[in-house]
């Protein structure tokens, strides 16, 4: 054991492994299996068959030209992972790590779910690998998604409510982590987010990867050149690491990773980047919502994916470099953001991506010239309950 | 005794002593300020009189992803009722002010970070003895361990039912105060059973470092105690003394007498 540098912190100062040492074994377990399963081919054919023929990949490219009109952009692509298999990138994640797990000889599989999302994802790899799944949710999570905690029982997992704390995706991560802790030999805990202990956010982005390099690709066919701005909503934040990881190696497009402002940055709200603080938290060393005594404060957002107090090591990183960086957009402009591609491109955004539509019009301002890509990370289903609790049930919008 | 020009820390006072009566330590593990300053400092003061030997006295946090419903209940009301790591210094010190035992600071990582640089000093200045950080594996120990152990304050190592043998060496020699060895795989307030396999790993443990072993996770009663007893230096109890606080000082006391009182070994008994 080295007492110095730890080579697991990834990313700068960021990353790491601080778990419980009952956890720790299993977790560098994992690492090893990881770092030897990514470059063999065998495993990297059935990851990309999987996503061929069950996930539907590649998911397609859709130029936005009246949305691209109406905020005053040269031209905006939206990057479709609402097209995926269960409706949001989710299950990219899943795919590559239920396969990981079977490698390991794992018998069951937990996860945690904010949103529902990654929940439903897990639930539907492990029915289609015959799997047992039981799936930890924030009572107030299950409250909020009551469609996607139905969509889990019906794909045969076991959908525990967890009431400590605020009862959000923090609570249900510590319920999960003491799961692993007491299950851990049979037990593969699937993380849906580039967060947690070394290997996750390694991981976790490399199985989003193919987000950003199909984007690239289908961009650079499309239009002969590189996006000139790549925007994605960040909570945990897969769906960015996973669109931004295709364009970290082009220093001439920017990135820009959009965070939950609440009820503003003033009040509650989940702006980890803009408002937290270095911390070790779920395994990890980042930036963290919490108070001077380090105490984790609780984070809110009308979207449950975004209502996490913590944020993956590389997004910190990257912000720390100036590679990327990151906006917040409150509750009222996400729903904003959710009409305005609804109405001009006819999609239904989920309101995690809601976030990112909403702060295309500040980015178009500042250069009108420029390409915007944005990742689409999820479809609006789950969210039609939020959204009629917060305006005219009827669904009728003044017209403009 | 000692002879030598340092002194011996109060940790390894309290385990000779208890070799000496032929008995394994108790040590008892307390929320630091739950359900409030008074009714906490009545209980650790209940506790330490009845006869725990190491008080292990637990930070209040948020998040404690490795204890079970009895802990996290106990931290929550603490935190409610307003607890800082700056009050359970200062608990610990008014504690200190009436109890010569040894004080171990049992947390998560992240509160004893907002201390910076100044950690040991002011761990040392509340009369805390020893650091255990349950989120803190060895590979990362050494950012805190480092300031708190320059400031003479131990350092508690953490062995559980899965470290392989060949980390083992690794984790026990980490230990300048003792080693705590995690009964069983689970979170605290679980129940243990003692086997062979438990057995053959303090062996293993004891292979590896001269410190002190105590073994904790799952101890709630006094025959598990007295089971434990002849294979440890000390034994760890926690969400049972928890439980028994909620009914007041003298049921603590109480449950704190009979554990205590089943930790001398079998056939050796002390005069």
């Amino acid at each position: 054991m080295n007492d110095a540098t730890d080579p697991s912190l990834e990313f700068g100062p960021y990353g790491g492994r601080y778990v419980a040492e009952t956890l720790m074994p299993a977790v560098q377990a994992l690492g090893e299996a990881w770092r030897e399963a990514w470059p063999d081919e065998g495993f990297r054919a059935q990851y990309r068959r999987i996503l061929a023929e069950y996930v539907g990949r590649p998911s397609p490219l859709t130029p936005a030209p009246r949305l691209a009109e109406r905020i005053g952009a040269a031209r905006v692509l939206l990057k479709r992972e609402d097209l995926n298999h269960t409706g949001s990138h989710k299950i990219n994640n899943c795919v590559g790590q239920v396969l990981l797990a079977r490698r390991l000889g794992k018998t069951r599989i937990i996860a945690e779910t904010g949103a529902g999302q990654h929940g439903v994802a897990t639930a539907t790899v492990c029915a289609y690998f015959g799997l047992p799944c039981v799936v930890y949710m924030g009572a107030v999570d299950v409250e909020r998604q009551a469609l996607n905690v139905f969509r889990m029982r019906l794909l045969g997992a076991q959908v525990v409510p967890v009431h400590a704390g605020s009862a959000t995706l923090k609570d249900a991560i510590n319920e999960a982590l003491r799961d692993w802790v007491a299950n851990v030999d049979s037990t593969h805990y699937l993380i849906g987010s580039v967060m947690g202990p070394d290997p996750y956010p390694t991981m976790v982005r490399e199985l989003h990867r193919v987000i950003g390099e199909e984007a690239r690709a289908q961009c650079l066919r499309l239009t002969g050149e590189l996006p000139d701005v790549v925007v994605a909503c960040v909570g945990g934040g897969s769906n960015a690491m996973g669109i931004f990881s295709g364009f970290l190696d082009d220093p001439g497009v920017a990135l820009v990773g959009v965070e939950a402002a609440g009820e503003g940055l003033q009040g509650k709200h989940a702006a980890t980047m803009s408002k937290g603080a270095l911390g070790i938290y779920h395994g990890m060393r980042s930036l963290v919502l919490q108070d001077e005594d380090g105490q984790l404060q609780e984070a809110h957002s009308i979207s449950a994916g975004l209502d996490y107090p913590g944020v993956g090591p590389e997004h910190a990183w990257l912000r720390h470099t100036g590679r990327a960086r990151y906006l917040s957009v409150t509750d009222d402009e996400a729903l904003e953001g959710l009409r305005l591609l609804s109405r001009t491109e006819g999609i239904i955004p989920a309101l995690e991506t809601a976030h990112a539509v909403a702060a295309l019009r500040g980015l178009a301002q500042e250069d009108p010239s420029r390409t915007l890509l944005l990742n689409v990370s999820g479809r609006g289903d789950k969210d039609m309950h939020t959204v009629m609790a917060r305006h005219d049930a009827s669904g009728e919008e003044e017209q403009r | 005794m000692s002879g030598g020009d340092e002194e011996r820390s109060r940790i390894d006072e309290v385990f000779a002593a208890c070799r000496a009566q032929r008995r394994a330590a108790l040590v008892g593990y307390l929320t630091a300020l739950d359900p409030g300053r008074e009714q906490s400092l009545a209980r650790l003061r209940a506790a330490v009189e009845a006869g725990v030997d190491v008080l292990e006295l637990g930070v209040p946090f948020s998040d404690p992803t490795a204890d079970g419903p009895v802990v996290q209940g106990a931290m929550t009301r603490a935190l409610a009722a307003g607890a800082t790591l700056a009050g359970v210094l200062e608990l610990a010190a008014e504690l200190r002010a009436g109890w010569d035992g040894p004080i171990v600071l049992f947390s998560y990582a992240n509160p004893l970070l907002r201390l910076g640089p100044a950690i040991g000093e002011r761990l040392a200045a509340a009369g805390i003895d020893a650091v255990l950080v349950v989120d803190l594996p060895p590979e990362h120990a050494p950012e805190l361990r480092a300031p708190v152990e320059a400031a003479g304050v131990g350092w508690v190592s953490l062995v559980a039912p899965t470290t392989p043998a060949s980390r083992l060496p690794a984790v026990a020699r980490s230990a300048s105060a003792f080693v705590y060895a995690v009964a069983l795989r689970g979170v605290t307030g679980a129940t243990l059973e003692i086997d062979e396999e438990l057995v053959a790993r303090l062996d293993a443990i004891r292979a590896h470092t001269a410190r002190p072993v105590a073994v904790g996770f799952g101890v709630r009663e006094p025959a598990q105690a007295a089971a434990l007893a002849p294979y440890v230096d000390g034994v760890v109890v926690g969400s049972a003394f928890i439980e028994a606080a909620e009914q007041g000082p003298a049921a603590l006391a109480a449950k704190v007498s009979a554990i205590r009182a089943a930790l001398t070994r079998e056939g050796e008994a002390a005069r």
